[in-house]
């Protein structure tokens, strides 16, 4: 039996800040236009996690008068501090000597969550649909092979694939054009990319994980708008990754640590990495008798404008980091995401006011600012596969001297998953305990997330060879889900001396990273239950 | 037959509650919330009752701030056919809900109120109670199984012993188990159509209802932390710790 369908001008995906400033911008473009987002998050922001320090050049030409509407965009950067770790040590970089991209005097500090969360009141004002709770599954082709909309999960299957009692068919929501707006490794624009080449003559995706806790600080410590980034410790010189720390309103801090999923020791435990930063004395001494009150990870991207897919096909658009817009130098996304999202909002009205077709997208990103911040960008984070201390010299160059305008473009080689080395040629990493003061495990960090997934639903992590964990992976690389999930989700149990694989999908975070570092691409990251998955507040 | 479902807005089951510093109450800035889950049970008791021809309208009313409208919303999304919101601010105790309640089981004439058996965030298991003694009616609580029957009610309740089964004459009050049913999804059309369903707006002052709280809340704290677990080597190690530094033997 068909699924019941319907029928919009626009069908976004994603209620993240690429798909919300499309639906934003295609409403004040003509606010005729039936346009629908869907969300998979139980309600906009839940699945939202980022640093934040906003620059607010997307937002100034979106809605110039974003000050007046009670945004929750208040707390200006007031100072900057950049620090080099040694294990004990720390040094701290002058600010003048960093590159203008890294200088964030006229930006704030946010909830990139909360700023959803307002995006979407904008939004609904102006007449769009929002419909959080609602994970699109599925791609719908027209017989062309142009995309003509997407399907919603089927609610109430068991774990077997039955349909229960309560069993609700997803339906399909078609759309003149469809946004897809998931952000980093979308499982939908995965297949997109696949599907059209659109990643065709590009160097591989490159990405992160990110980690983010956010503490209740004394006030003696709290310094409110103060920026800081880290390097160095705990990482070695070939791991690419840093910190940062941000001041935010009532004495919190946003804490969190970035590692290139490019890391070649399979033993490395990005979890870990971050919960040892924390106990360096220059952290230690600003969040010692405070009190963690979130955390959160997600991958996200850092290919930049060489891995950039192309973001048009026919009958739909990529924006934001569902492609890869993010600014690495910068680290910065959302302001990048969110022009994404109004270029593609005004090609959409050309397509189907003056029916001009959606690859005129390309021009009009290229003449953008997008198109320029990024070009300036893309030599720094290929530049860090030589080592940190290559790297930062080689940035100091191409960013302070040459602004981005050296007359050559640097490769990324690899994509993440081939980069991690055999076990055997590499060294065990030696984790200390965690103290339940500054560090914790596992365990009790994902119980903050407030992640859920309904029991008794099909496992939305998916094996291709469901054998290949124990008889390759564990074998070779002594199976490194266990350690790159940040949510203990991939476990390796022995039970009368057989090894098992165990998959405890109802603690994902959705974060992606199984699905971007895995060896042999063997796990597909695919969408549970609607409302599934993490709850967080102001991430 | 009318049915009116009671059905309170808390925070979401699985955010981890936290306390504000100066243990004045709860954080619920940007904490996501969501119906409480045995009223969810309740709204879906009454709509299979109407699905099963035995009653003519559901309708899903709440008490609370603004946002509390969202509540009504979904249950006119799984099958309510109106909602009314009756708005005040503030911590709300279970008398002032009952006694609005009353005004309105006054104004709707419903033949039944259902509700869940309890709210989460407060765990007080009060209203129904509440509102039965002051309506004069019939209570059935912590039913998990109910049959309507020629004006009267067959309820399996979920008591400490077991279950225990009931026959009580309608009107009535029935607080609602989880184990009542599994509550359907709101499907997406069904969203849609709910966003036009009507929505009564009534404040609680002009219902004549004083809301102000009875009970003054002194302070909130977390439970005290559970200490660390040792391991112990031998029987006898626990035989002596259990007598001499527990001394619960």
């Amino acid at each position: 039996m068909g699924k019941e369908s319907m029928e919009y001008d626009v069908v976004i995906v994603g209620g993240g800040p690429s798909g919300l400033a499309t639906a934003i911008k295609l409403k004040q473009l003509d606010s005729e236009l039936n346009v629908c987002l869907l969300e998979k998050a139980s309600e906009i922001g839940a699945h939202i996690l980022s640093g934040n320090v906003f620059e607010t050049r997307a937002l100034d030409e979106l809605l110039p008068n974003w000050k007046e509407l009670n945004s929750p965009i208040k707390t200006k950067v007031s100072k900057e501090k950049f620090l080099f770790l040694g294990k004990t040590k720390s040094l701290s970089w002058p600010t003048w000597l960093l590159p203008k991209v890294q200088q964030n005097h006229n930006n704030y500090i946010i909830s990139l969550a909360n700023l959803c969360r307002w995006l979407a009141e904008q939004a609904e004002a102006l007449g769009v649909e929002i419909f959080p709770g609602f994970p699109a599954s599925e791609i719908l082709y027209n017989e062309d092979g142009s995309v003509k909309g997407v399907a919603t999960q089927d609610m109430g299957i068991d774990k077997e694939g039955n349909q229960k009692d309560s069993f609700e068919p997803g339906i399909e929501l078609l759309g003149k054009v469809t946004v897809f707006a998931e952000g980093c490794r979308g499982h939908l624009g995965k297949q997109l990319i696949e599907k059209f080449s659109l990643s065709k003559n590009k160097n591989p995706q490159q990405y992160g994980i990110g980690f983010k806790e956010i503490w209740e600080i004394e006030e003696k410590n709290h310094e409110e708008g103060m920026v800081m980034h880290t390097a160095g410790w705990p990482l070695d010189n070939s791991t690419y990754g840093g910190s940062f720390m941000y001041h935010a309103e009532n004495k919190q801090v946003f804490l969190g640590y970035v590692i290139g999923l490019d890391y070649k020791n399979p033993y490395l435990s990005p979890y870990d990495e971050f919960q040892r930063f924390k106990t360096h004395p220059a952290i230690r001494k600003i969040i010692s008798g405070g009190k963690r009150i979130s955390y959160g990870a997600r991958a996200l991207i850092e290919g930049g404008l060489q891995s950039l897919p192309k973001m048009h096909m026919p009958g739909a658009l990529l924006v934001g980091c569902d492609a890869g817009t993010l600014n690495m130098p910068k680290i910065k996304g959302s302001h990048t995401a969110m022009k994404s999202g109004m270029i593609a909002a005004e090609t959409i009205i050309e397509n189907i006011k003056e029916n001009k077709d959606l690859s005129i997208y390309e021009e009009k990103f290229k003449n953008s600012w997008v198109y320029k911040e990024l070009h300036a960008a893309r030599n720094v984070k290929p530049s860090f596969s030589w080592g940190l201390i290559l790297g930062i010299i080689f940035t100091g160059i191409d960013q302070i001297l040459f602004r981005g305008k050296l007359p050559f473009t640097l490769r990324h080689k690899h994509a993440d998953h081939e980069t991690l080395k055999p076990a055997s040629e590499m060294k065990k990493i030696d984790y200390p305990k965690y103290d339940n003061v500054i560090t914790f495990d596992k365990t009790s960090s994902v119980y903050l997330t407030g992640t859920n997934h309904t029991d008794n639903q099909p496992v939305h992590l998916k094996l291709k060879d469901p054998n290949l964990p124990i008889s390759y992976t564990l074998e070779k690389f002594d199976e490194p889900a266990q350690r790159y999930c940040p949510a203990g989700v991939y476990e390796v149990q022995r039970e009368n001396d057989i090894n098992k694989f165990v998959i405890n999908s109802q603690n994902c975070i959705h974060c992606k990273t199984c699905d971007i570092k895995e060896p042999s691409q063997n796990i597909t990251w695919v969408t549970p239950e609607g409302g599934g998955g993490p709850k967080y507040g102001n991430m | 037959m009318k049915i009116l479902v009671a059905v309170k807005r808390v925070i979401d089951y699985n955010v981890q509650i936290r306390i504000k510093e100066d243990g004045s109450g709860i954080v619920t800035d940007n904490v996501k919330m969501s119906t409480n889950p045995p009223d969810d049970n309740a709204i879906e008791e009454a709509v299979k009752i109407k699905e099963a021809g035995k009653a003519t309208e559901v309708v899903a009313v709440t008490v609370g701030e603004e946002k509390a409208q969202e509540t009504v919303r979904k249950a006119l999304a799984v099958g309510a056919d109106r909602g009314i919101h009756v708005k005040a601010d503030g911590i709300i105790e279970p008398l002032a809900v009952s006694k609005i309640l009353q005004k309105i089981v006054d104004k709707e004439k419903p033949d039944l109120v259902f509700m869940g058996k309890q709210a989460i965030d407060d765990d007080c298991n009060q209203t129904g109670q509440m509102l039965s003694s002051l309506l004069d009616w019939p209570q059935a609580t912590f039913a998990s199984k109910i049959d309507v029957k020629d004006g009267k009610l067959e309820v399996v309740r979920e008591i400490d012993e077991g279950l225990e089964t009931i026959e009580i004459a309608t009107p009535a009050i029935v607080t609602c188990d989880l184990r009542l049913n599994e509550p359907r999804y709101a499907s997406l059309p069904n969203i849609m159509k709910a966003k036009k369903k009507p929505i009564e707006q009534l404040n609680a002052s002009d219902l004549g209802v004083d809301v102000a709280p009875k009970i003054q809340q002194i302070k909130v704290e977390e439970p005290p932390k559970r200490k660390a677990g040792i391991k112990v080597s031998s029987v006898a190690e626990l035989v002596q710790k259990l007598k001499n530094e527990a001394k619960v033997i």
